[in-house]
């Protein structure tokens, strides 16, 4: 069957029959104007992201307390690097330039995620970005995986697989901590109590506040809600919490048996709101910073396609 | 902001071990081809995830489209006596 002379409607129809059947739509595919624009929305925000994620551990690579942890956190850092790039490869399959995203970054005219928009004040902060931000990445991303586009799906399964190294290691970070001094206990604790709440609010608004969810369900981007991925984070964390002796800062968090679920109480969506658009802790200092980076960059850029013009007009000459 | 380019993509082949295929893994953007090859190592082989890489200017790859997938590939359904369980080969062991 040749797909030439079928007509918008059709088109759709046939789209969604292959959503509906579990096909993968990959980057030549036809597809809606839509899919593709939420696409690129949602992965270069993703992308972004990551790039952003680098600058909170980063600023502990130089103050890590040994050798060991300087080496897995440098290691951790990189991979977000890497992680950053999967994603925009992915993205720029669906037409749009690297240039373009870099630029919507930048500008901030794209967003990234809250979380980056908090501060790193100490030491325990690296197991609490590690153990429950990667964690919350990781209940997001394996669902991701299984998104109905190629390109998007094949990098969420090479991240899954390196932040399984970036979650442990978190953990690892508050379990020897939890073992310390009091004041390393302490330490640890008062990570946990800043980073529980953002961590959750990283799955995004409630379920009857998410614009963008019923399309992105739809199309099968998004395999479950906001509201279920975060509940299953909170089921899988808090025995993590219990087993190291360390509380999560939430006093109706108890477990129902009836729903086989853990209870919890409300998230302060004023602070996300506050935080998605500009307000949070560090929203300027990270902007500044991934501006600075940019534009010190920009001679080695420059230098690089000197280089390789020269190395054309020789042999060319030649 | 950003006038500068972001330089020409490349596809990114790696080979996880002696034996197997290369399998495309993803894109890098370099001014050359060493460059590339660098940033494919960088990118898609921090954990031993290949001992071979290849990388191909995208632009140099042709690739079939999604439009002539039926008649492009169809000579190939009707000739199921290509396959060996096509044939009767009555108690004999193969």
């Amino acid at each position: 069957m040749s797909i030439k002379n079928l007509t918008e409607e059709e088109l759709e129809k046939r789209f969604h029959d292959r959503i509906e059947k579990g096909e993968i739509i990959e980057p030549k595919d036809w597809m809606p104007e839509r899919y593709r624009k939420q696409l690129i929305r949602m992965m270069s925000q993703h992308a972004h992201s990551e790039v952003v994620g680098m600058l909170p551990e980063g600023n502990w690579i130089t103050r890590a307390p040994s050798l060991r942890r300087k080496a897995v956190l440098l290691a951790k850092v990189q991979d977000e690097g890497g992680h950053g790039l999967y994603i925009y490869c992915g993205t720029e399959t669906l037409g749009i330039s690297r240039e373009e995203m870099l630029d919507g970054f930048l500008t901030g005219k794209a967003k990234y995620s809250s979380i980056f928009n908090y501060p790193t004040l100490n030491w325990a902060d690296m197991g609490a970005i590690g153990w429950l931000v990667d964690g919350a990445a990781i209940v997001n991303q394996t669902v991701l995986a299984k998104c109905s586009y190629g390109p998007y799906s094949r990098a969420m399964v090479r991240i899954c697989k390196e932040e399984n190294f970036h979650h442990k290691q978190g953990y690892e970070i508050l379990a020897t901590m939890m073992k310390g001094t009091d004041a390393q206990k302490q330490m640890a604790q008062d990570a946990i109590n800043r980073f529980w709440w953002p961590s959750l609010m990283m799955f995004g608004p409630s379920d009857k506040d998410s614009p963008n969810s019923g399309d992105l369900l739809k199309w099968k981007v998004k395999l479950f809600s906001n509201d279920e991925l975060r509940q299953r984070f909170i089921d899988r964390t808090v025995p993590q919490a219990e087993n190291i002796g360390i509380k999560l800062p939430d006093p109706l968090l108890k477990w129902n048996e009836a729903k086989g679920h853990y209870d919890h109480g409300d998230i302060n969506w004023e602070e996300f709101y506050n935080v998605i658009n500009g307000r949070g802790p560090c929203n300027k200092q990270r902007m500044k910073q991934r501006r600075d980076a940019h534009i010190n960059g920009e001679w080695v850029r420059d230098a690089v396609v000197a280089h390789e013009e020269k190395k054309k007009s020789e042999k060319v000459a030649a | 902001m950003t006038t500068d380019t972001q330089w020409p993509l490349w596809e990114v082949f790696t080979q996880k071990k002696q034996g197997a295929p290369h399998e495309h893994a993803g894109s890098v953007h370099a001014v050359d081809k060493e460059m590339a090859l660098q940033n494919a190592r960088d990118v898609y082989s921090r954990r031993n995830e290949a001992i071979s890489l290849w990388v191909v200017p995208t632009e140099a790859i042709t690739a079939s489209t999604p439009e002539d997938m039926g008649s492009f590939f169809d000579p190939a359904n009707d000739k199921a006596y290509r396959h060996p369980n096509f044939f009767k080969t009555p108690g004999a062991k193969f």
